[in-house]
């Protein structure tokens, strides 16, 4: 059991989330930054997949029922565990009654507390995310509360000896944060980023079916733009700020031509009427009937996840092949943390070995 | 029918879209589509929208060039195909408190009440797609003399279950949420139930009608 002493602004119970029931109108919900799930469950012995406590900026406080291991991926936190500082990408064991502390990050917006088994809660249509919009999964279809307990799952006791509960803390290299693709231009701040906010995160994109309905002036600026990120941004989606961008054909008449209904998709960039494009996220809708100016390559959208609110954003043209290739990085760089914990748990085992013989 | 179009969506998926326009003849061979895809390699998501139809699949292990063939030959295949239709039926208290706004569209269409539920229970609605909300369902089509323009300031919280009027289109509300439409009455039935299999009370193709569980005067 996971005691919640302080919830923060948004925690809620998030796995690999669902997939295969869009047709019916359910959404993925889901770690908005699976990579660091992945990663998370990988350093505690879990399926990757594991349900895993998303801490959307905190501050947030929660106390082990009992000794268990735990990996704290994602945003990077002030974190402590009973004052002792906690590092991001690290495995570390947790002795029954200690408290952890997640003060505001400092790099990131979402943080994924793994456990040791996993957040047991039931799962509901094949996951255990919460699904906030809809109210279900999770712990009771809503974001933690300050007081909630949680379930731990309980793991085969064959498991290895690098994840296991008294083994001691390690850590592993994190995913790059940036890996820039080249940017032939200086981006054009329009004035409406809060003051100091960090460099604009380039976000790798598709250009979206509709794409070309667009004037001129408004596929430069989607481009060149640093676009912001506005505090109206959640779950479902980035709400950007910048430039308006209207489309050429979409006049026929003096009716406008409403656009059919459509599947969209976490990373499809659709822009309403007002012409600022939202970036849908893990909980968005599953149809919609805005144009689709891009589309964000699934590589980039746990990069995206962690671009703050108030921080700013900018597009690079990508292709199909950058897009195959990032994501086979991506794949690479998973294959990277499994060796390293395997060659961890060799290690371990010859200690162990030594001190059986001795 | 002249040829769809089939495209890129993102890295991950591709659409098929039909021709303009949207006719219950063509929803009908999206539908058959859409049951050929889900058996393709790699294919994790299979969606329906209006004349159109999403297919999502795995960017590594999938070959996106042999899909969209595959695409473009299943829908010649699929011409004329009949899917199994369900018919399903839904009571519906209409009016009071289930149906706040039944007065307004009587007025609006010039109708009587009765009429009102009269005609909107007569005609036989199909469900064309799912989405926005777990559980919605896309009903075409709605008697043009009930057509009522939404309301000019959207309900904060429309109940769970309501079934409204939004101009050409009829429809129930599953959960909770914010809504524009006019609500003419409210069906007891769970739209969805995250704890059944399947979760939605409606599929793609379903045949569905209103029955008058009861008028409020």
């Amino acid at each position: 059991m996971i005691d919640v002493m302080r919830a923060g602004m948004l925690s809620s119970v998030q796995d690999a989330g669902r997939t295969g029931l869009r047709h019916l109108g359910v959404a993925k919900a889901g770690a908005l930054d699976g990579l660091a799930l992945e990663v998370g469950n990988r350093l505690v012995g879990n399926a990757p997949q594991a349900a895993a406590i998303e801490v959307t900026l905190g501050p947030a406080v929660f106390r082990f029922m009992q000794a268990t291991r735990i990996a704290l991926t994602g945003a990077q936190f002030n974190a402590t565990l009973d004052g002792a500082p906690v590092y991001a990408w690290w495995s570390l064991p947790v002795r029954a009654g200690q408290e952890l502390v997640l003060q505001g990050p400092t790099r990131g917006m979402r943080g994924y507390l793994c456990v040791r088994g996993g957040i047991d809660v039931l799962p509901i249509l094949g996951s255990r995310s919460t699904d906030l919009a809809a109210a279900f999964g999770g712990l009771g279809g809503r974001k933690l509360r300050d007081g909630d307990r949680l379930p731990v799952g309980a793991l085969a006791s064959t498991q290895s000896l690098a994840t296991s509960i008294e083994a001691p803390a390690f850590g592993v290299k994190p995913p790059q944060w940036c890996r820039f693709a080249e940017v032939a231009h200086e981006p054009v701040r329009r004035g409406k980023h809060a003051a100091g906010a960090e460099r604009a995160v380039a976000i790798r994109v598709l250009r979206g079916p509709e794409y070309d309905e667009f004037d001129e002036g408004s596929r430069t600026a989607f481009w060149s733009d640093e676009w912001c990120v506005t505090p109206n941004s959640n779950r479902m989606g980035y709400r950007l700020a910048g430039s308006a961008l209207t489309r050429e054909r979409h006049n026929e008449g003096e009716r406008e031509v409403e656009m059919l209904s459509h599947a969209v998709l976490p990373g499809t960039i659709q822009v309403p009427g007002n012409g600022q494009p939202i970036v849908l996220m893990g909980d968005a809708h599953t149809t919609g009937g805005y144009p689709r100016i891009g589309v964000v390559i699934a590589a980039d959208i746990w990069r995206l996840a962690q671009i703050r609110l108030g921080g700013a954003v900018r597009f690079v043209r990508s292709t199909r092949e950058e897009a195959r290739y990032a994501l086979a990085e991506e794949h690479a760089y998973l294959r990277q943390i499994d060796a390293a914990i395997g060659m961890h748990e060799e290690r371990m085992r010859r200690l162990a070995g030594r001190a059986h013989a001795a | 029918m002249t040829e769809p179009r089939i495209y890129p969506f993102g890295d991950s998926a591709l659409v098929c879209e039909a021709p303009p326009p949207a006719t219950l003849a063509c929803q009908e061979r999206i539908w058959a589509l859409a049951q050929a895809a889900r058996a393709w390699p790699h294919v994790v998501e299979v969606v329906p929208g209006m004349n159109n139809l999403t297919i999502v699949f795995d960017p590594l292990a999938a070959d996106m060039e042999g899909l969209a063939r595959e695409m473009a030959s299943a829908w010649e295949r699929a011409v004329g195909l009949k899917p199994s239709a369900r018919e399903i039926e839904i009571p519906v208290y209409y009016g009071g408190e289930d149906g706040p706004d039944l007065q307004a569209v009587a007025d609006h269409t010039g109708l009587p009440v009765d009429e009102v539920v009269r005609r909107h229970t007569a005609a036989e609605y199909i469900v064309f797609f799912l989405g926005f909300q777990p559980g919605f369902a896309y009903l075409g089509e709605l008697d043009p003399t009930l057509e009522t323009p939404r309301r000019a300031a959207p309900r904060l919280e429309v109940p769970a279950g309501s079934v409204g009027i939004g101009g050409a289109q009829t429809g129930i509300y599953p959960a909770a949420s914010p809504g524009g439409w006019q609500l003419i009455g409210r069906t007891r039935a769970a739209l969805f139930d995250p704890t059944r299999d399947p979760p939605t009370l409606l599929q793609s193709g379903d045949r569905v009608r209103f029955t008058v569980a009861e008028v409020a005067r």
